[in-house]
């Protein structure tokens, strides 16, 4: 059995506008020591779908469909019964790295509080275990640092805090909500290493959230690519990146500045992404999709094995070899 | 480049009197915070020149600098053979209708109570006060056209638009002038990737048309790589590289450079797990009490007992690569 199976994930927000649907029928699985690319633009659901599972959504926010956790919904338990999960087993890293630790706090007390509650440690073993935590994500004299507060840190250091935080209970699932967004690149690359290495001492399997398509690549096992609260392509990270076939997907790796090739023009997504409230009644995608054909407008792709490959699942009407060979073609003729 | 160049900057500094450590007594002597320091480069007609660094290495202050907007302390500003920190007020509004400037957060930079007409036609009011309402609207709804909007949108506030759309009228209020410069201080940085290449292709577009320079400050390589002709990598408030676009990243010189390329992550699972990364250890130290000798020293992979006692300035290394690194 998965570590965590995700069925049928919806999140809705009861707003002035009525419902807002912000993620629709997302289904997933993780394994242990997996990891789990999920990509997406601002607003296309991503960061709801996992703060859903984490019990985190807004008040106007409710939750439809199932993530079972080890065969637990995470959806259908109580505040008290999550609060067991959370930070234990399940953990979970934030983008900006100041407004998720407390001021108040000295780093020693926001980590030793974790274990004093989860595993009933004393606060001189929590401490040692706090210590060993800091070291293992490389804070330099951590035995002082540990004394300081949050500000004292620089922002990359700051990260360090709450991957070291993240894993004191040595979870089973790590998730990482833009952690490296708000860094500089040459921080961002020691952010990832790092991530790297412990989830190669500790086995933690990983949902990372991006929408940098570079950070998922030498990451990621799988990627999901997600655009106005759906699903639009679900693979393994080297179709997703070598074959793709998804119009947003190739659309997402036209559009992104890269070191690797020469070509200096870049191919743009023409258009806006879409407005949440007012959902277009087809394919999300299809206004800005240059394959659209009358029936994307109408009528909504549904996530199904390509047919290329029945590894690759998609939303889309275009069938995936047209596309794929399409997609091919142009990249020969620039 | 024979042509002559539209702007020169020699040797500029702009430093910051702070606050040190400790109870702060009317004589306790304040700090300096050395966020630019000694910074030289030439601009050409047409030309785009990026200027890439990480945050706090003192990219947006030299742009500031530039304009006036934070004053300099030391050094020349020469734009079209004049210096302009010894201009006059006076001299400063007409150098700013010919150098005009796009912000980072599209939304913060455009004023929440006025129309996007009022916005775009804002620089014409103060730079061509006798021009009539009837042309200013004219040239109001051609340079939206220009920028990818709608007519129809002209009397809507901006919050009725996304990200990219705000960026898209900063870009008009900037080039309604018809500068000859425009600094572009990370205008894609808040953007979502699909609408950075429509912003890229947008500025590269009008670049052409108009005859453009520009300063295109990021804090990412691979953005500058797309539309700069020449790039400057900074470091704590110096010029670590100045070089040739196609120099720098195939043969980069400096080695924050090297570090800076290698840690940038390629969207492809081959090459970038077995990406051998440069890692910079440690964090950047502080701009008011900055290492001896080389700024760089302390993060740097090659560092060498002399460049603790050594620094120098830019120097050719060949005829598309300045460096500031005493080892090449």
């Amino acid at each position: 059995m998965s570590l965590l199976q995700v069925k049928n994930l919806g999140v809705q927000f009861a707003t002035h506008d009525g419902v807002v649907t912000a993620v629709n029928g997302v289904n997933f699985e993780l394994d242990p020591g997996q990891t789990l690319g999920i990509v997406g633009e601002s607003g296309s659901g991503k960061s709801q779908s996992v703060l859903a599972m984490m019990g985190l959504l807004a008040k106007n926010g409710s939750t439809t469909g199932e993530a079972l956790f080890q065969g637990r919904n995470l959806l259908a338990m109580d505040a008290h019964e999550l609060n067991r999960i959370r930070g234990d087993r399940l953990s979970m890293i934030f983008q900006d790295p100041m407004t998720s630790l407390n001021p108040y706090l000295t780093v020693e007390r926001q980590m030793t509080e974790v274990l004093e509650l989860h595993k009933n440690m004393s606060r001189g073993q929590a401490k040692k275990r706090a210590l060993d935590l800091l070291e293992a994500v490389r804070i330099p004299d951590a035995a002082r640092r540990i004394t300081m507060y949050p500000h004292e840190f620089s922002g990359g250091m700051r990260q360090r805090v709450m991957i070291a935080m993240a894993l004191l209970c040595e979870p089973e699932v790590l998730i990482a909500d833009e952690p490296t967004t708000a860094l500089d690149v040459t921080v961002q690359a020691q952010i990832l290493t790092l991530l790297k290495e412990l989830q190669r001492d500790f086995g933690t399997a990983i949902i990372m959230i991006t929408h940098d398509l570079g950070v998922v690549a030498g990451l990621c096992n799988k990627v999901m690519v997600m655009y106005g609260g759906r699903v639009m392509e679900y693979a393994a990270a080297d179709r997703i990146f070598y074959q793709p076939s998804h119009p947003y997907t190739i659309g997402l790796l036209g559009a992104l500045p890269r070191l690797d090739h020469d070509g200096s023009e870049l191919v743009s997504i023409p258009g806006n992404p879409p407005n949440m409230a007012h959902m277009p009644a087809g394919c999300p995608f299809a206004e800005r999709c240059t394959h659209r054909k009358d029936r994307c407008q109408s009528e909504l792709p549904l996530l199904h094995p390509a047919s290329h490959d029945g590894q690759v699942l998609r939303a889309c009407h275009m069938p995936s070899q047209e596309l794929i060979a399409l997609n091919e073609a142009e990249i020969h003729h620039v | 480049m024979s042509e002559q160049a539209i702007l020169s900057v020699r040797n500029i500094k702009v430093h910051f009197q702070v606050d040190g450590h400790g109870p702060q007594w009317p004589w306790t002597p304040k700090k300096v915070l050395k966020a630019v320091d000694g910074v030289s480069f030439d601009l050409y007609p047409g030309e785009t020149l990026g200027i890439v660094g990480e945050s706090g290495c003192g990219k947006s202050t030299l742009s500031r600098g530039i304009l006036n907007l934070i004053p300099a302390t030391e050094g020349e500003i020469v734009w079209m053979g004049k210096d302009l920190r010894k201009g006059s007020e006076s001299d400063w509004h007409k150098v700013r209708s010919d150098i005009q400037m796009i912000f980072q957060d599209p939304l913060a930079s455009l004023n929440p109570r006025m129309t996007i007409a009022q916005i775009i036609a804002e620089p014409l009011k103060t730079h061509r006060p006798g021009m009539s309402a009837a042309e200013v609207k004219d040239r109001v709804r051609k340079m939206m056209r220009r920028v990818g909007l709608t007519e129809q949108q002209i009397n809507r506030y901006p919050h009725e638009f996304s990200g990219g759309q705000c960026q898209r009228i900063g870009i008009a209020r900037a080039l309604i002038l018809e500068p000859k410069l425009v600094i572009c201080d990370e205008p894609v940085s808040a953007l979502d990737v699909s609408i950075q290449a429509q912003i890229i292709n947008l500025l590269k577009e009008l670049q052409r048309e108009m005859n453009l320079a520009l300063i295109f400050i990021a804090h990412d390589l691979a953005v500058v790589k797309h539309i700069s002709d020449r790039i400057l990598v900074m470091y704590l408030g110096r010029e670590m590289e100045l070089a040739q676009k196609k120099a720098l990243y195939d043969k980069p010189s400096h080695p924050y450079t090297r570090a800076l390329l290698s840690a940038i992550p390629i969207p492809d699972p081959e090459l970038e797990r077995n990406k051998v990364i440069q890692i910079l250890t440690g964090d950047l130290p502080s701009p008011i009490d900055p290492p001896s000798g080389c700024v760089f020293r302390t993060r740097c992979p090659l560092a060498e007992p002399r460049c603790a006692q050594e620094s120098i300035a830019l120097h050719r290394v060949d005829d598309d690569t300045q460096s500031s690194c005493l080892l090449v």
